[in-house]
C-alpha cells in the first residue's frame, strides 16, 4: 500500500471532508439517545387520559417529563438535522443551492429547537 | 463519444425496469420517514409551544390534532416513527459489523417491519384503552 498522505494527515485521519469520521459518529450516538427518548415520547403521550390544555400542562409541567422532553428536542433536531444535511448533499446538485439548503436547515433546526425548549421550561418552571 | 454500445453485457439496474428487493425498499424507505420524522418534530414543537401560550391558541391546534384527519396523520407518524427506529437498530448492527449475510438481512427486513407495526398497534392501544 502506497502512502501518499503526508504522516500529519494520516495521524489527524480527518480525510478530504475535513471532519473525519464526526458526522457518522454524531449520528449514531443521537440516534442511540433516541430509541429510548421516542419510546417514552410515543407511550406517555398514549397514556394521558386527554390533550387538553390542562392534561397537557399538567403533564409538561412534571420534571422528569420536562427533562426527557427537552433531551428529546435537543437529541432529535440534532439527528434530523445530519440526516437532512445528507439528504441535501444526495439530491441538491450545485454548490450554492446545497450551501443554502446546509443555512435552511440548520437555522431552522436551531431555531425550532430552542423554542421547544424554552416552551417547555416556560410550562415546568410555571409550575 | 456517441457510439451505440456493440457489447451484450447487462445495463446497471434502471429503476423502471428492475423489480427493487425487500431490502432495498426498507433503505430508500429509511430515508423517506426519516423526512416525515422531521416533519413530526416540527409540529410536536408546534403543540409545545402552543400549550406555553394562550387556551385559545392551544386549543386551536389541538383541535387540528383531534380531529379525524389529526389522528390518521398521528397515526401515520407513530409507523413512521418506529419504522425508523427499528430499521435504524437494524443499521446499527450493520455500523459494528453485524447482519450482512443476504437471508439475515432479508429476515432482519421482516423483523423491522413487524416490530414497527407492532409497536404502533400497541401504542394505539394503550391510547384507547386510557
Amino acid at each position: 500500500m502506497s502512502h501518499q498522505r503526508t504522516p500529519l494527515k494520516q495521524v489527524k485521519g480527518l480525510g478530504s471532508a475535513k471532519e473525519g469520521t464526526s458526522h457518522f459518529w454524531s449520528q449514531r450516538l443521537s440516534a442511540i439517545a433516541l430509541v429510548p427518548l421516542i419510546l417514552w415520547l410515543c407511550f406517555s403521550i398514549a397514556s394521558l387520559p386527554g390533550m387538553d390544555y390542562v392534561t397537557l400542562r399538567e403533564w409538561l409541567s412534571h420534571p422528569f417529563t420536562a427533562i426527557m422532553m427537552i433531551l428529546l428536542i435537543v437529541a432529535g433536531f440534532f439527528h434530523a438535522r445530519l440526516g437532512l444535511q445528507e439528504v441535501a448533499i444526495d439530491y441538491i446538485h450545485g454548490d450554492a443551492s446545497r450551501t443554502i439548503a446546509f443555512v435552511a436547515i440548520t437555522f431552522l433546526a436551531a431555531i425550532l429547537a430552542v423554542t421547544g425548549v424554552f416552551s417547555v421550561m416556560r410550562i415546568a418552571f410555571a409550575g | 463519444m456517441a457510439t451505440a454500445r456493440t457489447d451484450k453485457r447487462p445495463l446497471s439496474p434502471h429503476l423502471q425496469h428492475y423489480k427493487l428487493p425487500l431490502t432495498a425498499w426498507l433503505s430508500i424507505s429509511h430515508r423517506a420517514t426519516g423526512i416525515a420524522n422531521s416533519v413530526a418534530i416540527m409540529l410536536l414543537v408546534i403543540l409545545i409551544a402552543s400549550a406555553a401560550g394562550t387556551p385559545g391558541g392551544y386549543d386551536m391546534v389541538a383541535g387540528i390534532v383531534d380531529s379525524w384527519f389529526g389522528k390518521l396523520v398521528l397515526f401515520g407518524f407513530t409507523l413512521t416513527l418506529y419504522y425508523h427506529l427499528c430499521n435504524g437498530i437494524r443499521h446499527l448492527f450493520w455500523d459494528v459489523g453485524y447482519g450482512f449475510k443476504l437471508q439475515t438481512a432479508r429476515t432482519s427486513a421482516f423483523v423491522c417491519l413487524a416490530s414497527a407495526a407492532a409497536l404502533s398497534i400497541i401504542t394505539w392501544l394503550v391510547a384507547a384503552a386510557s
